[in-house]
């Protein structure tokens, strides 16, 4: 009995263009998206190009579009998400294309400086390391959005990025938010500055397609919210 | 800070309206329930000031409100930017009070219909 295959479109191109080339594909058990576009590389086409590190979700470097959804396609299953034995993948939307599926993160990474998504500290190793209680009510709204790997799918799936490209985007404003509730974070008042600057929180509408696509269950639209309530609570104390 | 005043401004426009808009249908509905023509509608808002300060104050908020809103989608969805875009917004909020203001201004000092 032959193997089933499956019609995988991987798109490639660079910058200045490209169009969809089509693979048959052999279907494996517990087969994820990352192991098809490695299939690719390896049995049918080396030129193809597409970014990957720990292959176990945690270093977000392989997102990419799989049948029109931004997912971590290391941890996608083929199985939940094949659609009449197809495949369509695609670079990581809103970010410019270096070539086929490898985005460039460049923007996105930009957006976290822009955003004071970096942490602001204050104390020397001479001083004792701050006692931080995970009970505290800051420490659990700063622990609601720790755990973002930097992979871009709220990125890639935040209409308001599409149509405003001076948006931040959830993730910078996410990463804002936890530096915001971090005790040890000594600035603040820089960071809702950033935060209400040019395409800051105050642009975002609240699709909420960032919470949605979280391969890591964040709700970065929550942290944006977090950000527009301090910055109206410091406007109308006046400070 | 210019973004964080306007947003600050269309949000505390909703709040106004929030219960204007209640009082708007409140008033609507009563009049077509009981079947007021349009001579004994005015002949309740002439020379009111307390009719004209509720929709005066609806206008302003209106027209502030919508201003910004529509300032957002020029810009996200026609590209303005700076001045143009500000002008734009402006324009549309002068001309809103203007348009609601002579209704206002009509409906309370005006003659009959």
């Amino acid at each position: 009995m032959s193997q089933e295959t499956m019609d995988v479109s991987v798109w490639r191109g660079d910058a200045s263009g490209g169009a969809y080339q089509q693979f048959d594909v052999p279907k494996e058990d517990s087969q994820t998206i990352l192991d098809v576009v490695a299939w690719i590389q390896q049995c049918e086409d080396p030129t193809l190009s597409y970014r990957f590190a720990c292959r176990v979700g945690m270093c977000g470097s392989c997102a990419m579009i799989v049948n029109g959804t931004p997912r971590w396609t290391c941890r996608t299953h083929v199985n939940k998400v094949l659609e009449d034995g197809r495949l369509t993948i695609a670079p990581l939307r809103n970010l410019p294309v270096i070539k086929d599926l490898a985005a460039n993160m460049d923007p996105f990474f930009d957006k976290w400086v822009a955003a004071e998504g970096v942490f602001h500290g204050n104390a020397t190793r001479d001083e004792d390391v701050a006692a931080i209680d995970p009970a505290s009510a800051q420490r659990q709204e700063a622990d609601k959005g720790i755990e973002c790997i930097n992979c871009a799918v709220c990125y890639a799936a935040c209409d308001t990025v599409t149509n405003n490209p001076d948006f931040l985007g959830p993730a910078a404003l996410n990463r804002a938010w936890t530096l915001y509730n971090d005790a040890k974070d000594c600035e603040k008042s820089s960071i809702l500055d950033a935060a209400v600057g040019k395409g800051g929180c105050l642009s975002c509408h609240s699709i909420g397609g960032c919470s949605v696509y979280c391969p890591n269950e964040l709700t970065p639209m929550d942290s944006i919210a977090g950000l527009k309530r301090a910055a109206a609570t410091r406007w109308w104390r006046g400070e | 800070m210019t973004e964080l005043r306007l947003y600050m401004a269309q949000r505390i426009t909703a709040l106004i309206m929030a219960p204007l808009v209640i009082g708007h249908i409140a008033v609507m509905i009563y009049a077509i329930q009981g079947g007021l023509s349009a001579a004994e509608i005015l002949s309740r808002t002439q020379g009111s000031l307390g009719w004209a300060a509720f929709y005066g104050l609806f206008v302003l908020a209106v027209s502030v409100h919508a201003a910004i809103g529509l300032r957002t989608v020029a810009a996200e969805w026609l590209g303005m930017r700076g001045g143009v875009l500000n002008g734009s917004a402006l324009a549309v909020c002068v001309g809103l009070i203007w348009l609601g203001g002579a209704a206002v201004w009509g409906v309370t000092f005006g003659g009959p219909a």
